[in-house]
């Protein structure tokens, strides 16, 4: 079982090989065509992170194990792109697991300096949602 | 050197690389970039003359207050007010309607029934206070709409119709844009100055946009208030302007207290300062308000320039076919006959925040979202939109990066 840094550790990989922005940028949105959608049901103010110049929805399942699996939508796709990494990084854990991780691949392929302060808003709150989420289950 | 070369090397800024590339800056609607001469009279004040204004007898306060008060002398040249006294200096266009706002609602001349006018395309910093002012003494918004959006002529021309009908439903403001920061449409305000001041009902404008593409003349133009933002039109953020009336001035009570703004203070009684600083309380931004004098000493030698003129219709034509060069776009207010240098628009299948985050990586600094005018943009884009807007100093090149740009955002968000 790979860990969640183990993961963290791929997306930087994968990402190194683009020297160019716009290349990055290409592969965040082909990575958010291919992220499953949580469907209209699951588009509920609820589900709604605010705090997005873009509207993303996330749900939060928990299964038999106590591991989370998450599923997300954006009306806007490079932010599709970049909460399917957050989803690939988290899907699939504990609660546990995610309140002790820190989200360093981030920074590491430089979303967070390259966004906007209105973006970087955005990722944080999309990570604030992900942890209050763990947070929940954790506190049952 | 031709223009726009000859004032462009005076903005160091410009010379920037971003990913690589070359900047380009289109997004001086929110604000502007520096010439040289005021980010030299900024770091000179700070290096050689920082002291409060208007207090204390030292040399350095002398040449603090001296260089605001040039400041606002500039001002009155620049927009013709009668007298330095109907200049008052503040933190910015919002600031000053507010201002206007509560200094309306505590002198009594906005009441419970009372209405207040406002367009459509209103920016956020000319809702809110009313707004506000409505929850606080009972009065309401009277709302004229604007042509565009697909279900009438897309012009952004305003339904004077509705305007004169609404003039007769107790208006006791209005509150105007000159140009709205999403439609760049200029709006016909000295025959709504003129129809409002029929019926006695004074006129603010809001001149954020108009200010800087539109010369101003405040005695021919008649209106009551004109407020704008120093940072739009080449001064430091944190300065504004509200120009006002004389006798409106002077018979609007302050709605902040404080230092500067006194005669004569005692905890029975307090006499105010006379016009302008009546409405200055505390420490202004003096360094900011020193250089509106250079800054607006530019933006004229500018207008001046015939060659700037022909530089924006040619900039004009260019953006125009640049956006007509992408299949299914909106642009706001396309059929426009006079409006500035500046459009909102929306790409069908493009999210406004995926093409302005790509158009970064190609050095291109775009808007997008609602842009502080949610109503507009919720109608016309919903609720989301791009824009483009220049300056004297962008040019016909940067224009053609924008179009290549433009079209290769499009093909990629919607491959």
């Amino acid at each position: 079982m790979t860990t969640i840094n183990e993961i963290q550790d791929a997306i930087i990989d994968e990402f190194s090989v683009y020297d160019e922005w716009l290349d990055k940028y290409e592969y965040l949105i082909d990575l958010g065509r291919e992220m499953p959608l949580i469907g209209e049901a699951g588009k509920t103010d609820a589900n709604l992170i605010d705090g997005c110049q873009s509207r993303v929805w996330l749900t939060c399942e928990a299964d038999a194990d106590g591991r989370l699996h998450f599923a997300a939508d954006s009306d806007a796709i490079i932010t599709k792109g970049m909460i399917s990494l957050l989803i690939r990084v988290v899907d699939g854990r504990t609660p546990q697991e995610i309140l002790a991780s820190e989200f360093y691949f981030i920074d590491a392929i430089g979303l967070r300096e390259n966004l906007s302060p209105t973006r970087a808003g955005g990722l944080a709150a999309m990570i604030k949602r992900i942890r209050d989420y763990a947070a929940a289950y954790v506190e049952g | 050197m031709s223009f726009p070369s000859q004032i462009r090397r005076d903005f160091p800024i410009l010379n920037r690389t971003i990913a690589g590339r070359p900047l380009v800056y289109f997004d001086n609607a929110a604000t502007s970039q520096r010439p040289e001469q005021v980010l030299r009279m900024q770091d000179a004040l700070c290096r050689e003359s920082n002291a409060n204004i208007h207090r204390a007898v030292h040399t350095l306060s002398d040449e603090a207050t001296e260089a605001y008060e040039a400041g606002r002398r500039a001002v009155q040249r620049f927009i013709n007010a009668a007298a330095p006294e109907e200049i008052v200096l503040t933190g910015g266009t919002t600031m000053a309607i507010n201002l206007v706002a509560n200094c309306l609602a505590w002198g009594g001349f906005i009441k419970e029934g009372d209405a207040i006018l406002l367009t459509e395309a209103e920016h956020h910093s000319n809702i809110v206070p009313w707004q506000m002012v409505c929850q606080r003494t009972g009065a309401h918004l009277e709302v004229v709409p604007v042509s565009a959006g697909g279900r009438e002529a897309n012009d952004g021309g305003i339904d004077m119709e509705a305007y004169r009908a609404a003039l007769h439903r107790g208006v006791k403001m209005v509150a105007i844009t000159h140009v709205s920061n999403i439609l760049g449409v200029v709006n016909p305000i000295v025959q709504m100055v003129t129809e409002a001041h029929a019926l006695g009902i004074p006129v603010l404008i809001d001149g954020a946009q108009g200010i800087v593409h539109r010369k101003v003349d405040v005695q021919a133009l008649g209106c009551d208030f004109y407020a704008f933002s120093g940072h739009k039109i080449y001064a430091p953020t944190g300065i504004g302007v509200l120009y006002g009336r004389r006798e409106w001035l002077e018979k609007l009570p302050p709605f902040m207290g404080g230092g500067d703004m006194v005669g004569r203070v005692s905890f029975s009684n307090t006499t105010y300062a006379d016009l302008p600083l009546k409405f200055e309380a505390g420490t202004a931004n003096f360094v900011a308000g020193a250089c509106l004098k250079p800054a607006l000493e530019y933006a004229a030698s500018v207008a001046d320039n015939p060659a700037a003129a022909a530089h924006e219709q040619q900039l004009m034509a260019a953006m125009k076919q640049a956006l007509a060069s992408v299949d299914s776009i909106y642009v706001a207010a396309a059929e426009a006959t006079d409006r500035v240098p500046l459009w909102s628009f929306t790409i069908e299948g493009v999210h406004p925040l995926d093409a302005a985050m790509l158009m970064d990586k190609m050095g291109v600094a775009l808007r997008s979202g609602h842009m502080c005018a949610e109503p507009i943009v919720d109608r016309i884009g919903g609720g989301s939109m791009l824009r483009a807007s220049l300056m004297p100093y962008n040019t016909l090149e940067e224009v053609d990066i924008f179009r290549e740009a433009l079209q290769r955002t499009v093909k990629i968000l919607r491959k």
